[in-house]
């Protein structure tokens, strides 16, 4: 969809991860993943818990080494401080006694690594205030982080990561333990994002549906391996079913998506035998 | 005036020269731990800065069966005591606990060692009991600008690592992915923490130096919400905790039993303490009063709606 872009060097990856592997301790967490994200795209990470979601953000993050393949991370090789790079983690855990306000969690991420105390009070206030608005947190600025219901919180980080202006934005499972509404607003909040500022958004969840309205593209994890592409290429069940070396059937109930496992193909035979599923895995880089 | 004056005071507290020493000291040293042990308890090492506390008994010991003063003990034993948990620790925080632990049993082990030795070669129970529970009044007046150097240090290096230390106290993993340097920034600390808990050995003794570590920034976390503010409110319930208590004790000697004086540590902890509840009061009030506002605005707009309806009825 970027390749008709008028400017060439927005025609470039903001994100390519070439044929990496993990390996932790002798076990295999990631094989041969490859996928690109586009600026300003909004690009899901989906899989269940353990799937590799987490390693696969710190490996982009550089904090964990890759044993195979290497990320470009705006056409360059990784970095131990990436400031294209913005970050959510999952679970930050705001404890109630934490003397921190949403707006000093906000500078924090204009400031967080450097050394001494903030100085050019008037600036900083003004670039936090702006952040704060552009996440619709204002009426919450001075209060206690701690004291902020789940959502509140999750638009404080996104705060916190987006006023480094980065290119490239990770949230890790940010959509967990939120209410449906809470979960809503954050998606909107992260699609407006996007959109407008061209920020590419790269989000992990176990669950598709929430992302499905505003997705471009997904990276599908199971087993330490990945299929990527549209969610019409990749939410199939041979893909899928590849993926997971079983049977596995895709259900479309109301425009919501069901994955479910199934024992055994309905011919007996593993999926990833016939020819449509192998041509299915090509089409998603899934080899 | 003069004569309530001279109910606080009792006659030549301000002549006395370990009484303005102690003034100094004690309020120099109150500043340093409530700055620092905001960290502590915001990184939850409550335990780690105890065992770094108790395990200055060793040195302090050692120290003295040498003829230095306690103090360079207290210190040297409390940085290779932060290495060696730090060493051991690693990054679980369960093994952190576990680690701390093992320190701290074998530190008490040296302290059971020299305390008997220094108790045997001087033959009286008094070090023991100053090491152990500290004596504000006899801190010795050429150590002053050691001790007020040594604060200067730890300060410099919490306001140096200041953003860092907030932002990889929030989140270890948001720290590493801006850049922080997590692990040399938790060494740092460490090695700061086991200063300013030497130097509150030196005040109230090895094992009451976590009440000004831990007390004073505790009670601050509940009564202010800025970080800059929990280190001032900190620092300024830590020096009126030792100063109150400074003058108790020397208006104890006038208690019974006469001519005696209770110790000036019981007083700084049992304030310390007071404060703690008086905080939690106090924020508890506060949640109350800002409560009702709320629902005073609640019942005013509800009431509103009711005349409108009842108009529109």
């Amino acid at each position: 969809m970027n390749g008709h872009h008028p400017d060439p060097s927005a025609a470039d990856p903001i994100l390519s991860v070439e044929g990496v592997g993990v390996s932790l301790s002798g076990r295999r967490i990631l094989d041969d993943v490859r996928f690109r994200i586009m600026p300003g795209e909004f690009t899901g990470l989906i899989g269940s818990n353990g799937a590799g979601k987490t390693t696969l953000f710190r490996v982009i993050l550089g904090l964990q080494a890759a044993s195979a393949g290497r990320v470009l991370v705006g056409g360059r090789p990784l970095t131990r401080r990436n400031p294209i790079i913005g970050y959510v983690p999952q679970k930050v855990f705001f404890d109630p006694d934490m003397p921190l306000r949403a707006r000093d969690v906000v500078a924090l991420g204009l400031d967080g690594h450097r050394l001494g105390v903030p100085l050019g009070w008037g600036r900083r206030r003004q670039a936090v205030d702006r952040m704060l608005e552009a996440v619709d947190a204002r009426h919450f600025a001075d209060a206690r982080v701690g004291n902020l219901s789940g959502g509140e919180q999750q638009r404080v980080l996104i705060a916190h990561a987006l006023i480094s202006r980065p290119r490239l934005l990770l949230l890790d499972e940010p959509l967990a333990n939120l209410d449906i509404r809470a979960e809503g607003e954050v998606v909107a909040l992260l699609a407006r994002i996007a959109r407008e500022e061209r920020i590419a958004v790269f989000i992990s969840a176990h669950d598709v549906n929430p992302l499905l309205p505003v997705m471009d593209r997904l990276v599908y994890v199971a087993a330490g391996r990945t299929a990527s592409g549209t969610t019409e290429e990749v939410i199939r069940a041979e893909v899928l079913s590849a993926l997971y070396g079983q049977h596995v059937d895709v259900l479309r109930v109301h425009g919501r998506i069901l994955v479910v496992a199934g024992a055994e193909g309905p011919s007996g035979v593993t999926v990833e035998e016939t020819d449509a599923s192998a041509a299915a895995a090509d089409a998603v880089g899934l080899r | 005036m003069s004569q309530v004056l001279r109910a606080l005071f009792a006659p030549g507290f301000f002549a006395s020269g370990p009484v303005r020493a102690a003034l100094v000291v004690g309020a120099v040293v109150a500043l340093v731990t409530g700055v620092v042990g905001v960290f502590t308890v915001i990184r939850g090492q409550a335990f780690a800065g105890h065992a770094l506390g108790e395990v200055g008994s060793a040195g302090g010991s050692a120290a003295f069966l040498g003829g230095a003063n306690p103090l360079w003990g207290y210190m040297g034993i409390a940085v290779v005591a932060a290495g060696l948990i730090e060493l051991l620790g690693l990054h679980r925080p369960r093994a952190r606990d576990v680690a701390t632990g093992l320190v701290l049993g074998a530190g008490l082990g040296l302290a059971a060692l020299f305390l008997y030795l220094d108790t045997t070669s001087s033959s009286t129970t008094g070090v023991s009991v100053t090491i152990l529970f500290g004596s504000l009044f006899a801190v010795s007046q050429p150590m002053l600008p050691s001790i007020v150097a040594l604060s200067a240090v730890a300060l410099v290096v919490i306001a140096s690592c200041y953003r860092m230390l907030l932002l990889s106290s929030l989140s270890p993993d948001l720290a590493a992915a801006r850049g922080v340097p997590v692990r040399a920034v938790a060494i740092a600390y460490l090695v700061v923490m086991a200063v300013a808990v030497s130097l509150a050995a030196e005040t109230i003794g090895t094992i009451l130096a976590t009440a000004l570590l831990i007390g004073p920034p505790a009670t601050a976390l509940r009564l202010t919400k800025r970080p800059g503010g929990a280190m001032a409110v900190a620092g300024l319930v830590g020096v009126a905790a030792v100063w109150i208590g400074i003058v108790l004790a020397y208006d104890s000697f006038y208690w019974p039993p006469v001519d005696h004086g209770w110790p000036v540590s019981f007083f700084v902890v049992a304030l310390v303490f007071a404060f703690y509840l008086a905080g939690g009061a106090v924020a508890a009030l506060g949640r109350a009063r800002r409560d009702r506002g709320r629902g005073a605005a609640l019942r005013l707009e509800t009431s509103t709606c009711a005349d409108a309806h009842g108009q529109a009825a």
